[in-house]
């Protein structure tokens, strides 16, 4: 990518040169193949989700932009800089709030940041003007000398943000922000991204597999075994699906599937099985739920009609749940 | 709300922040985080003294002829070096740990994707643990005329320096043995493998001249042996060693180089598996 970091160099506008761009990018933690060809860009100001169960290759995308790892084949771009290659040029331009906790409790608020800050060769009253500034702007400044390990959860990501923003960056990356955050913490968080997108031009990328999130943002991909299932917006990712969800529940998985087979028939549609439940999409889908219960009676235990979700995106693209055997990993996080 | 940009430049502005100011502050951070561990600081003073006393007046009846000069009659005098390098392994230990905490605990992950070179994140944890393991060992000296060490500038100017030499070289070991571990029991396991035993067969115990066959090899390959008989001299002028103290000097400032270039080498892969 010799050329495009080149072009970077010289055009100090980079007008044309968007935030991030992943290009072919693929990686293999040994055999694992966590990553597949993956292509695809980031635009000016947009807060842009990679959504996806875990184990879909989100956090592998969040690592290589963080330089913390080098993929194994392809590239990804951060201000037409490579990764790989430079890393130190996209670390300068890049903030980073990992999903972890990165703070020293044994320091204060304002001792992290000035940390923070050197590293970035950032000192002097410069320096500290900034702090004063990103604690304003995230309002700490009341707990500014308070050391790490007495502030709650929500206070401390808060913290993690104003660390990823200390130097000003132009491309802001997150790993699952709103891990460990109560409601009213989530909410702001989202307010002040939407706040750096607007006033402060800046370029985020957010990794979720929270659903209500990712309908935050103003375009995501959606990810799954390392692929590229779907991208766009929120919208018209849920516009491609046509008409209304409806979905059958039953009481096996083999009445499920003979269920399945005979609406096929019977009415001409595409229905899938997910375990005990009968999936499909139609337009009008009141109306033919009550044509399918009158046909099948005595099979179906429950029926429900909804207008489409990201969560029927991702069926209706990979033909499986999106919580198939990551939803017992995630109650043992909570 | 007035926007922050305008107040302050873009990152692609910022100038590399070299190598100075990022190992400052990571050296710094070591400092104030030992001082804000209270039982931290008294374990570490504590634990030798503690040791030095026991052990020392332990063997000091079964040693009895066990003295290396004139000037170091008792054993409780012979050992003195010996417990002003342990106390300085201890800290070295004990800060090097942090490194495998900073790991787990996420923090190094903020300086990993900080466009801070690898020899200053070296530098700064290496001089930030060998700074508190010396300032230790400094501080012991002054137990020393209880055990007999005779009080002269040139001496105690000496003595400081070896001390300091050792901590470096001690860390930077440390440094290079944590860097790729996950969890500090691992780490233990290689402290009472390697690190104590550095440790019991540099002189520290039982002197060089008294032991034989493969046990003198052991110590004559121990790099450690040439810092505690380079403490030994210039706390006693004239005590006997086993090398002039040139020699002792040169292999010891050997050590801390090659010790700090392993460490150097050792942080700077960049692989493809996740950095923590």
């Amino acid at each position: 990518m010799a050329t495009l970091s080149e072009r970077a160099a010289h055009l100090p506008a980079a007008a044309a040169i968007p935030p991030i761009e992943l290009l072919q990018l693929s990686h293999n933690y040994g055999s694992r193949q966590a990553l597949e060809n993956l292509s695809l860009v980031v635009r000016p100001r947009e807060i842009f989700g990679l959504l996806g169960p875990n184990g879909s290759g989100k956090t592998t995308v969040f690592r290589i932009l963080s330089t913390l790892i080098v993929p194994t084949g392809g590239s990804a771009l951060i201000n037409g800089f490579d990764a790989a290659r430079d890393p130190n040029r996209v670390r300068s331009q890049t903030g980073i709030v990992f999903q972890a906790s990165n703070l020293d409790i044994k320091l204060t608020v304002t001792e992290n940041l000035r940390h923070q800050g050197h590293l970035y060769g950032m000192s002097g009253a410069g320096l500290a003007a900034r702090i004063h500034e990103v604690l304003d702007r995230l309002g700490l400044s009341d707990r500014a000398g308070d050391y790490v390990e007495t502030l709650s959860g929500g206070m401390r990501r808060r913290v993690e943000l104003a660390k990823g923003l200390i130097q000003s960056p132009s491309v802001l990356l997150l790993d699952e922000p709103s891990t460990g955050l109560d409601p009213g913490a989530r909410r702001d968080l989202w307010q002040y991204l939407a706040m750096l997108r607007d006033r402060e031009d800046v370029s985020i990328l957010v990794t979720t597999h929270m659903m209500e999130e990712a309908e935050r943002c103003d375009r995501l991909a959606i990810l799954n075994e390392g692929k590229l299932v779907a991208i766009g917006s929120p919208w018209e990712l849920k516009s491609a699906i046509g008409g209304d969800v409806v979905l059958f529940e039953t009481d096996s998985e083999e009445t499920a599937a003979s269920l399945a087979a005979r609406m096929a028939v019977r009415f001409s549609v595409e229905p899938a099985v997910l375990g005990k439940t009968v999936r499909l999409e139609r337009e009008e889908g009141h109306r033919f739920v009550a044509g399918a219960v009158e046909a099948f009676p005595g099979e179906i235990d429950a029926v429900s009609v909804s207008k489409p979700s990201l969560e029927d995106v991702f069926i209706q693209r990979t033909g499986h749940r999106f919580w198939s055997e990551a939803k017992e990993n995630e109650l043992w996080q909570r | 709300m007035a926007t922050m940009t305008a107040a302050s430049p873009r990152s692609s502005q910022v100038q590399s922040p070299g190598i100075l100011l990022p190992a400052y502050s990571l050296w710094l951070r070591e400092i104030v985080r030992f001082y804000r561990q209270k039982a931290r600081v008294a374990g570490v003073i504590a634990s030798p003294l503690l040791f030095w006393i026991v052990l020392g007046s332990g063997f000091a009846h079964s040693f009895s002829s066990a003295g290396s000069g004139p000037t170091s009659g008792s054993y409780m005098g012979y050992f003195f070096p010996g417990a002003v390098a342990m106390i300085v392994l201890f800290t070295a230990i004990f800060s090097m740990m942090s490194l495998i905490q900073d790991r787990n605990e996420g923090f190094l992950l903020s300086v990993l994707a900080a466009p801070v070179s690898r020899s200053a994140i070296v530098l700064g944890k290496v001089l930030g643990g060998a700074t508190l393991a010396a300032a230790q060992g400094v501080i012991f000296l002054v137990f020393g005329p209880l055990a007999g060490v005779p009080v002269s500038a040139s001496g105690v100017a000496l003595s400081v320096l070896v001390i300091a030499m050792i901590s470096f070289e001690l860390t930077a070991m440390g440094f290079a043995i944590a860097w790729p571990m996950d969890s500090t029991q691992a780490f233990h396991a290689i402290v009472n493998l390697l690190l104590i035993p550095l440790w019991l067969l540099s002189g520290s115990l039982f002197p060089l001249s008294g032991a034989s066959g493969w046990l003198r090899l052991c110590m004559m390959l121990n790099p450690l042996t040439y810092g505690v008989e380079a403490l030994r001299s210039s706390l006693y002028p004239g005590a006997s060693t086993q090398f002039p103290l040139p020699v002792n000097l040169a292999v010891t400032a050997g050590f801390c180089l090659l010790t700090f270039a392993a460490s150097w080498a050792i942080a700077n892969r960049r692989t493809h598996r996740p950095a923590a």
